[in-house]
């Protein structure tokens, strides 16, 4: 990997980037990358949009990713899917969890939840995958593991060996969750596939 | 070994190393995090003061009685501390004292979009930026030395994408923990005027030798490439230019005040064309212009919000590159209060009885946005006090038909005295003390109302009955937030009272008590969407069957809806 992997971690406060975002750069670090990773603290964390950015390679100055510059995006929810679509490179891979989570501006009635999100990224996004991450987590045993089910999605396109991954995890969830995270990271792994 | 450490994981590292013994601050985004990182080394003791003049006069007071001390907060907060950061620099410390400065371009987490820069000219102090994670943790020991090398508090100025920014830091051990003897010295800590006067001189000789300093120092270095272009650059600028500019000569400068005037010089000599990089205000390209130099900076970038590597790269080779817009038209998700958030039902009350708030700075602020909207003026820390003071006193019969709102943490950080101020120049104003005991917005700090200090230590919790008592309040009452019912009643009286008075709603932040009750049920909803005022997370609009709905994973069983609804269609699970 000689040019620089920009990766965007977009969803919801409370929804678990931030963790997925450590077990990403910890499985980085173990392939002698510069690591960067940047995130925005402070209002968002009241259930607003939250997005964490990490860029790998063996030279990175800027710790933000521009529009147009992601060549992955992992969305947590569909909505923010939608909203950071243009954020990705022309042949840049999304993968979408399809668990939709409804703003207040929603619920209040002061907007409408578009229905046309899977469809429309769809047709414009070449490498795109949908899976219901939630549900697999719930399968492997905590629905809160949707965030390593995301990361095992990833890892397909990561030419990281399998070890650095487990080593993440092992770093990075409690020790009496890993199983459970490892059997979430498994499901990420075969949807990938 | 290195690891990934945000910017303020590092500067905590480097207070770690650095041998700095007392640290203090009040919480304040994008620079909380530091004092909590602190709080994980035991060695540094480390505390929450209740606003940051005090935190500013702890760390002085350490310095000056022989320990290293440092002394953080946001860009905002340094206008609170002004007044103390500004005579520290006549008079120096007998041990290194750091203000840390994490400013907030792009207003991420703001009221405005301060370059405190600025402020290291106007106090006439060293100042330090860091490009990462690595520097941000060497300036600490730099700035510790220069501190105690010249006698004179030094800033460290850092923004919301050094602070937030994971990057590679070396870890070293510790130093050793040195605290010198205090030793009396009235001439030079006593600030009479005669002695200012005396001290006053001092701070032009430093400043001449921190002149001579800044020409030589490690931080300011020319990395001299293709001298067509040459790029001057501070901070995160540096990370932009860089990747934008990979072949351009650069002149990086860590220590910005004083700028080395000699070395922009010879720098501007060598390459053909200049440029200055730099977020916010003109603060180097003015001071490159006043040396003579012709140079090219804000013509081209903004004043305001973050650069980026497209910017740079565009502005500075002219061509304009591909604008990459958002493709669909997705509804904005803005933060919102929590379910159960015991803010939320005050808010509806206020907003029913059509009052005018004089608001503040908390996660209440929130209560301005829909649907909500109960709220009309927020300035800064603690302004909705003296300034709902200042509407009564322009409109004397406004008093029957407003209140001010204050959290707990904000009214002890600088609402006390503009309550003061409502008795003593008798204003008839009701002020709501939304009582948490925490301060939840930065992500539950202690505050003296908390009962526990940031070592973890129990402490003695402020009354604030018995404190809005001894500022002369004659009218006090604790009410339930959720008690709707009661929360209005006491605002009808109190606001129609000709005096001044307060009411305290309390209650815990949602997000930190241990919940027990049940989610909501809905049972025979008309559909009249009431409940949807509350702007509940919890509560949204099933359009097929026409009734309201329950997340029931989100609802914490407040029970401030039930009071909404008039059909009684909202239950405990359980009840008839």
């Amino acid at each position: 990997m000689s040019k620089i992997t920009n990766v965007l971690l977009v969803g919801v406060g409370g929804q678990g980037t931030i963790l997925a975002s450590k077990i990403l750069t910890h499985a980085a670090l173990a392939q002698s990358y510069e690591v960067k990773m940047s995130e925005i603290h402070g209002m968002a964390q009241r259930g607003g949009s939250v997005v964490t950015q990490v860029r790998m390679g063996e030279n990175v100055y800027s710790p933000v990713i521009e529009p147009g510059e992601a060549d992955f995006i992992v969305a947590f929810e569909q909505l923010e899917a939608y909203r950071w679509a243009h954020f990705l490179k022309k042949d840049g891979v999304l993968i979408v969890n399809t668990q939709k989570i409804v703003p207040l501006t929603v619920l209040i009635g002061a907007a409408t939840y578009p229905e046309s999100i899977l469809g429309d990224l769809k047709e414009r996004v070449g490498r795109f995958i949908e899976l219901d991450g939630l549900k697999l987590a719930s399968e492997a045993g905590n629905a809160k593991a949707t965030n390593v089910v995301l990361m095992g999605v990833l890892s397909k396109y990561m030419d990281f060996p399998e070890d650095s991954w487990k080593n993440a995890l092992v770093a990075k969830v409690p020790a009496k969750l890993l199983d459970l995270n490892m059997k979430a990271f498994a499901s990420g792994v075969v949807v990938a596939k | 070994m290195k690891i990934l450490m945000t910017g303020n994981e590092a500067i905590a590292r480097g207070v770690y190393e650095y041998g700095v013994s007392v640290a203090a601050a009040y919480p304040g985004t994008p620079s909380t995090e530091i004092l909590e990182n602190i709080a994980t080394y035991p060695e540094v003791y480390c505390q929450w003061s209740p606003n940051e003049k005090v935190a500013m006069e702890v760390g002085i007071g350490a310095a000056i009685a022989g320990a290293r001390a440092i002394v953080t907060m946001k860009m905002v907060g340094v206008n609170v501390a002004a007044d103390p950061l500004l005579t520290v620099a006549y008079t120096g410390t007998r041990a290194g004292l750091v203000l840390v400065s994490a400013d907030d371009p792009g207003m991420h987490s703001s009221q405005n979009e301060q370059d405190n820069r600025l402020y290291a000219a106007f106090a006439k102090i060293p100042l330090l930026e860091p490009s990462n994670s690595q520097e941000a943790k060497d300036m600490v020991g730099l700035a510790m030395e220069i501190s105690e090398a010249f006698d004179t508090p030094v800033m460290i100025r850092i923004t919301t994408r050094i602070a937030h920014s994971q990057s590679l830091v070396e870890l070293n051990d510790p130093l050793e923990r040195l605290v010198k003897t205090f030793e009396r010295n009235p001439r030079k800590y006593v600030m009479l005027p005669a002695n200012g006067r005396a001290r006053r001189l001092v701070v032009e000789e430093r400043m001449h030798k921190l002149a001579e300093y800044t020409e030589t120092v490690a931080v300011n270095n020319m990395e001299l490439q293709d001298l067509t272009l040459g790029i001057i650059t501070s901070g995160i600028s540096y990370q932009y230019v860089k990747e934008a500019l990979p072949t351009a000569s650069i002149l990086k400068l860590g220590l910005t005040n004083p700028l080395p005037s000699g070395l922009i010089k010879e720098f501007a000599a060598k390459v053909e064309k200049l440029y200055v990089v730099e977020e916010l205000e003109p603060y180097i390209e003015n001071q490159v212009r006043s040396l003579g130099i012709n140079v090219i900076g804000k013509e081209l970038f903004p004043p305001y919000g973050e650069l980026s590597v497209r910017m740079v790269s565009e502005k500075i080779s002219g061509q304009p590159g591909i604008t990459v817009a958002p493709v669909f038209d997705s509804p904005i998700r803005p933060p919102v209060m929590c379910p159960g958030c015991p803010h939320r039902g005050v808010f509806y009350i206020l907003k029913q009885l059509k009052l005018v708030v004089s608001g503040d700075i908390g996660c209440y602020t929130l209560g301005a946005m829909a649907p909500l909207e109960a709220m009309d003026t927020t300035i800064c820390m603690g302004a909705s006090i003296s300034a709902g003071l200042g509407m009564i006193k322009a409109h004397p019969e406004m008093a029957e038909n407003m209140v001010a709102v204050i959290g707990d943490s904000t009214f002890l950080h600088s609402g006390v005295t503009g309550l003061m101020d409502v008795v003593y120049n008798g204003g008839n104003l009701t002020t709501i003390i939304l009582d948490n005991s925490i301060t939840a917005m930065t992500g539950h700090q202690e505050n003296p109302s908390t009962g526990k200090t940031l070592m973890g230590q129990p402490a003695p919790k402020v009354d604030f009955v018995a404190l809005c008592k001894a500022l002369g309040i004659k009218r006090i009452t604790e009410v339930d937030p959720f008690d709707l019912e009661t929360v209005k009643e006491t605002i009808k009286t109190e606001v129609a009272v000709p005096e001044p008075s307060v009411i305290i709603a309390r209650r815990p932040c949602a997000l930190i008590i241990k919940n027990t009750e049940k989610p909501l049920q809905v049972q025979d909803c008309t559909g009249c969407k009431m409940c949807l005022k509350l702007g509940c997370p919890a509560l949204s609009f099933d359009e097929e069957n026409k009734t309201a709905q329950v997340d029931q994973a989100l609802c914490t069983g407040c029970g401030v809806c039930i009071k909404v609804c008039k059909f009684n269609a909202l239950r405990k699970a359980g009840d008839a």
